[in-house]
Parts: C-alpha cells; structure tokens; sequence
C-alpha cells in the first residue's frame, strides 16, 4: 500500500472525527460522522481486517447514520454547546 | 474549568500514545499474540471445523461464547431503546392528513372527522410531509431485492468471505430501513410488524443459546458444536461448520430485528404512526 494514500485518509479520519465534535450542526455532525466512519473502513481494509471494515461500513457508515439522522429529525438540529 | 479538561484530555491523550510505544509492532512475528494463539489456528481451524474462512471459525467457534453475549449485548440494547421511547399511551391525533394521489391535492380532515366510504384514490401522508418523489420510491424498491439477496448472501457465504450473520444481519435490516424511508412507516409496519421484531430479535438469541443447550444435552460442552454430529448426520468435522452456520442465522435474524426495532423506535418517537 502506498503510504501517502494511508496518510491522507488517517488525517482525514482525525480531521472528520474533530470536525464532527466542533461542528454546532447537529446534522452536519451526524453526516460526518458517516464519513469518518467510512475512512475507518478504509483503514481496516488497508491493515488486513476485512471482517472488522465490512462491519464498520455496515453499521459505522451506514445504519448508525440513519439513527442519527432520525434522532436529529425528532429533537433539535442545533446543539447548545 | 473548561481548561482544566483540556489540559487533562491532552495528558491522559500523551499518555496513552506513549502507552503505544510498548505494543509489538503491527504484524511483528514474535508478539505474544502470533506466538501462542494464532499459530494454532492457522494450523488447525480448517481440519478442526472444516471453515476456510479463520475469522469465521474463531469468531463463532472457538470464541462462540463472546459472540453469543455480544448478541445478547445487541439484544438488550435494542430492549433499552424500546422501553425508554415506546409510549403506549393510544392518543388519536389531532388532524389527520390525506392527499389525492392523482392531483396532489391534500386534504386535512379533523379528529372526529373521516374519509367518506370507498374514496380510494386518497392515500394518508405524514404530517412533516415530505414530497412525493416517484423517482426516488421506484429507485429503492428496484435495488430492495438486490440488498435483501446480498445479505442473505454475506450470512450463507460467511464460511468463505468475510462477512456472517451480524454484518449480514445489518444490511438485511438496512434494506427494511431504505423501505421505511423512501415509502412511510406504516407500511414498513403492515409489512414488519412491531410485535415481530420483537419476537425474532428474542429469538435469534434464542437459536444461538439454544445450540449451545443442545449441546450441553447431548452429553458435550455449552456451544461445543462436534455434539451436534448425531442429529445433523454428518461427521464431528462438518457437525462443528454446520453450528457455526446455524448460530450465524440466528445472530442474523436478532440483529436484523434490533436493527429495524430501533428505527422504528427512533423514528417515531415510540408512537408508531409517522416516521421520517
């Protein structure tokens, strides 16, 4: 695996996981916790583990999403702090 | 105050990822872990349980124990989910809305009121309406079938591939979630029932529990699947993937039943008539 690839998407895994704490969007926080679950997928299949990254783009990526998305809709989209 | 957790979180951060530096490198040969553990199963795992798939075998297996309380976990998870936002309370709601499926137009009929017999071309929407959208319904009911058909794939292919029954089982439920969203919620329900999901959720744990009774019956340990020989009709070998098979569909259907549980749950605020 090329190493530059592996560093771009574990900075991106940093860059969303901080952004996705900071962001006041409650939304927008759920969307890019999607997307740092989707680079951690990534970062599994790089180091071998298939099972865990097939997992984590299930659930990480995809129905904890939905989960979020649908709590957003029922509560507020804006958080306080 | 808010410093002082900072300047905490930094610590407790540094020290951790000092912590690391006492890890065996990634892949280093002479780790505790690839020196007694995996050996013996890179060895023997496909003559002991006929699985050529080691992550497979290890998971529902050799470990079989973990795996039954992490579905258990999951189970008890969506049991929470349920008890704090089901609300039994049957209250009608104020208005209920209708729209004309020809012409768009939609009705608001007050409680009391109904629709006159036969009116058949009215269909009920939700009340935070979202647009009807005939490309995105007719989208996600031509790819339903293809997700369902994967899923059943990843839980029967789990002996080969990566993949089994909880990965299977979330992309299953992840299909019924796609129906509930891109049609309404109550006909995800006329369709899965709440009271079914909650029964196969109880009951995927139950498959899984009860295999390893079966077992603990015919005379050999909890989830030691080799005891399962004389019932299946094939040999101790074959006996212990046909177990980690049948353990599979059941972690399948409970996670599949929690997942859609929880949407559900999620959803419609507990209240089961209008969802996103």
């Amino acid at each position: 695996m090329i190493w530059q690839l592996e560093f771009i998407i574990l900075l991106l895994v940093v860059v969303c996981g901080v952004a996705a704490l900071t962001v006041r969007d409650l939304l927008g926080a759920a969307i890019l916790f999607g997307a740092y679950s989707f680079m951690m997928c990534l970062l599994w299949a790089i180091m071998g583990a298939v099972d865990v990254a097939f997992t984590e783009a299930s659930v990480g990526a995809g129905v904890s999403t939905v989960f979020f998305v649908a709590a957003v809709f029922r509560t507020s989209r804006r958080s306080r702090d | 105050m808010k410093r002082f957790a900072l300047l905490a979180v930094l610590l407790f951060g540094a020290l951790l990822v000092y912590g690391t530096t006492d890890f065996p490198d990634w892949g280093d040969p002479s780790s505790p872990a690839a020196t007694h553990v995996s050996p013996h199963y890179i060895r023997h795992s496909l003559e002991e349980t006929a699985v050529p798939n080691i992550v497979t075998a290890v998971l529902a297996d050799y470990r079989g124990y973990d795996t039954m309380f992490e579905t258990s976990v999951i189970f008890t998870a969506g049991l929470a989910c349920f008890f704090l936002l089901r609300v039994f309370a049957r209250k009608a709601p104020d208005s209920r809305l209708y729209r004309h499926r020809a012409t768009g137009i939609t009705l608001r009929i007050e409680q009391g009121g109904r629709l006159p017999e036969g009116a058949r071309e009215f269909e009920r929407i939700d009340s935070q309406w979202v647009p009807y959208d005939l490309i995105i319904r007719t989208a996600c009911r031509l790819v339903l079938p293809f997700i369902q058909l994967f899923a059943l794939y990843v839980v029967a292919h789990g002996h080969h591939s990566p993949g089994g029954g909880f990965q299977g089982g979330v992309i299953f439920g992840a299909a019924v979630i796609l129906y509930a969203i891109s049609h309404d919620l109550r006909s995800t329900l006329q369709m899965l029932p709440e009271r079914r999901t909650v029964l196969m959720s109880a009951g995927g744990v139950l498959i899984y529990a009860g295999t390893g009774l079966i077992c603990l019956l015919l005379g050999a340990q909890f989830l030691d699947y080799a005891a399962l020989a004389g019932i299946l009709g094939v040999d101790p070998i074959m006996a212990r993937s046909h177990g980690i098979f049948i353990v599979e569909i059941g972690v399948a259907i409970a996670v599949m039943a929690v997942m859609v549980s929880l949407y559900y749950n999620l959803a419609s605020v507990g209240r089961f008539d209008e969802g996103l």
